[in-house]
């Protein structure tokens, strides 16, 4: 009966009747959403740079910061609402990452300490650590071997 | 009677004596809140966790159904009951108490269809006096075993179901009543290969239309013969497509087709994008509005058609499509 | 002025985020995983870090910045200590969040109950 043909056609068909939200409205949200959480970590980044901390310490800082606060909200059942309006705007900023940790880890402490919390922390975030871990390296081999041959200075 | 390739004609008709449904909060507010037997405002349902909640589910909507139909539960002879999470756990351990021998049935969100489908060859060959068929789900397990834990921020797409809270329970018997099981069809798996997890409704669309095209050619009759052709889950996208697949092979069913998804929920006000969706949504629809307006006599002849996407998310990751199955079950009034 | 950069690059880059989600369909986790890996090879090329010194916290708070800063901790770890480096710089430069992530997230766990989404 359905032919691959038909099954093309039936695929094409759905593409068109399927509804989708407003994409330009969708990236308004995300655009200030976003925004207003890179200028709250502006914020934070001249406030602690103003204690004296050189840049790599204040960027530290103002991660943990955004985190806490993202996790706070998850804690507190607010982040997913903020999520649905704000879409990417969430999502992308560092925020997006610490709900994607603490999300799970509320979920599944029902199925223990280990096997559903210690297990689960990292369903969603263990990729964004890995392939980060992954990649960097992969990249640091180029380097160390662009750096042995003399072609990139830099020492 | 065999009817066809895919369908029966029972000789003697099985008899739904009672119904019950139970569903959570937000079904309730919905605009079937008035008629379902119990809305449960703990989302827990008294329980600790949402598996434990959905067994409690069942279990709730099986003891109504005992108590509305008035039949002994001794007198039960089988159940036929499944849900959507793995191993069907809200089944195993929300009717371990009833102490009857279970039939455990997998068709996803097709499963109402399915476990009336075995209930009615079963009583019709005179093996049981009474069976119970039932099926539930529940948003925060469902989420759980598909998608995301509750507490994930993410959008949902327009295309996107909602899953019901609720379970429904039919209870089969020889005579009385409240409306009758005259034939079923049986669905066949129909994949289109659409992949989109978040677009259910499409991909179990084409199922749909096949087992509806099926009972019409099976029973040789037109779709003006039923006064509703209800389909499961098939939300805002799935019902354009059920009507669109059927007009291609000449069936007209767009007059009488109703979607128990669509019917659930306040599509302004609730939040629910395309609809209602799982084993629970055609459940608790039939067990209020459908079987009501049957016994009413206001429908007097509805195939209903629950459909189920068999997918899991591991299928899903592997990179395959979502295959769809629906089945259908002929109900009619005592008064035809 | 800081402040105004911040906010409309920061703004700008979840803007494009969001249009590739929604035309592509990409589950949020695949999204992460690639902004993660291309802030790395952006740095790689030497193009993250005077970006970041323009725009501020609009290019660091993205995860985009965070690829970014697991490829400078490796950077800095084969420049200081040769191959060990290389192994232990992206962790190392990155722990502060990774760890801040898993501790407060497991104290959530303590503390927060899920609940139904309506």
């Amino acid at each position: 009966m359905n032919t691959e043909q038909q099954k093309k056609i039936y695929q094409q068909y759905i593409k068109e009747v399927t509804p989708s939200h407003n994409i330009w409205m969708n990236m308004l949200k995300a655009f200030f959403v976003g925004g207003l959480i890179c200028l709250i970590g502006q914020i934070l980044m001249h406030w602690f740079l103003s204690m004296n901390m050189s840049k790599e310490e204040a960027g530290s800082w103002v991660s943990v910061c955004l985190i806490g606060a993202s996790i706070l909200l998850t804690s507190f059942h607010l982040f997913g609402s903020i999520a649905k309006f704000g879409g990417a705007g969430v999502l992308v900023p560092i925020t997006g990452f610490a709900n994607s940790v603490a999300a799970p880890a509320i979920e599944y402490k029902k199925e223990g300490q280990v096997f559903g919390i210690g297990v689960n922390i990292f369903t969603i975030s263990g990729p964004v650590i890995l392939y980060g871990i992954f990649s960097s390296w992969v990249l640091g081999i180029l380097y160390y071997v662009l750096q042995m041959t003399g072609i990139m200075g830099g020492m | 009677m065999k009817k066809g390739t895919a369908s029966i004609a029972f000789k003697q008709q099985p008899c739904i004596l009672g119904a019950a449904s139970v569903v959570g909060s937000k079904e309730g507010e919905g605009p079937l809140g008035k008629l379902f037997d119990q809305i449960e405002q703990d989302d827990k349902f008294g329980k600790n966790t949402w598996e434990e909640a959905e067994s409690e589910l069942q279990k709730r909507a099986a003891q109504l159904a005992i108590q509305k139909a008035a039949v002994p539960k001794p007198a039960i002879r089988y159940l036929f009951a499944g849900d959507l999470l793995g191993q069907s756990i809200a089944t195993s351990f929300g009717l371990l108490e009833m102490n009857i021998p279970l039939f455990g049935l997998y068709g996803a969100c097709s499963t109402m269809g399915e476990s009336l489908s075995l209930g009615s060859i079963v009583m019709s060959a005179g093996y049981a006096d009474y069976v119970m068929c039932l099926t539930s789900s529940h948003f925060a397990s469902a989420e759980k075993e598909f998608r995301f834990p509750l507490e994930y921020g993410n959008q949902r797409p327009a295309s996107a179901t909602w899953t019901v809270t609720g379970s429904g329970a039919v209870i089969l018997g020889k005579e009385g009543g409240i409306a009758k099981i005259s034939g079923i069809t049986t669905g066949k798996i129909v994949d289109y290969g659409i992949r989109d997890s978040q677009n259910m409704g499409a991909a179990m669309a084409p199922a749909a239309a096949d087992t509806i095209a099926q009972n019409l050619k099976d029973f040789q009759i037109k779709p003006c013969e039923y006064d509703k052709i209800i389909t499961g889950d098939l939300g805002k996208v799935g019902k354009t497509a059920v009507i669109d697949l059927l007009r291609e092979q000449g069936y007209d069913i767009e007059k009488q087709h109703m979607d128990c998804g669509l019917e659930i929920y306040n599509e302004q006000q609730q939040n629910a994008e395309a609809g209602g969706s799982g084993c629970g949504c055609a459940a608790v629809t039939l067990c209020s509005y459908v079987l009501r307006m049957v016994e009413e006599g206001k429908w007097k002849k509805v195939l209903f058609v629950p459909t189920g996407a068999l997918l899991s998310k591991t299928s899903f990751n592997e990179g395959q499509t979502i295959p769809g199955i629906a089945h259908a079950v002929v109900i009619e009034g005592k008064n035809v | 002025m800081e402040y105004v950069i911040a906010f409309l690059v920061g703004g700008a880059i979840c803007a494009v985020v969001q249009l590739l989600m929604d035309k592509t369909k990409l589950m949020p986790g695949r999204i992460m995983v690639l902004l993660v890996v291309t802030g790395a090879v952006l740095g790689s090329i030497g193009i993250y870090e005077p970006f970041t010194e323009w725009a501020g916290a609009g290019a660091s708070v993205p995860l985009l910045g965070f690829g970014n800063v697991l490829w400078k901790g490796v950077k800095k770890g084969v420049e200081t200590e040769g191959l060990l480096g290389l192994i232990k710089g992206g962790l190392s430069a990155s722990s502060a969040g990774i760890s801040a992530a898993l501790i407060f997230g497991y104290l959530a766990s303590i503390f927060s109950k899920p609940k139904m989404k309506k």
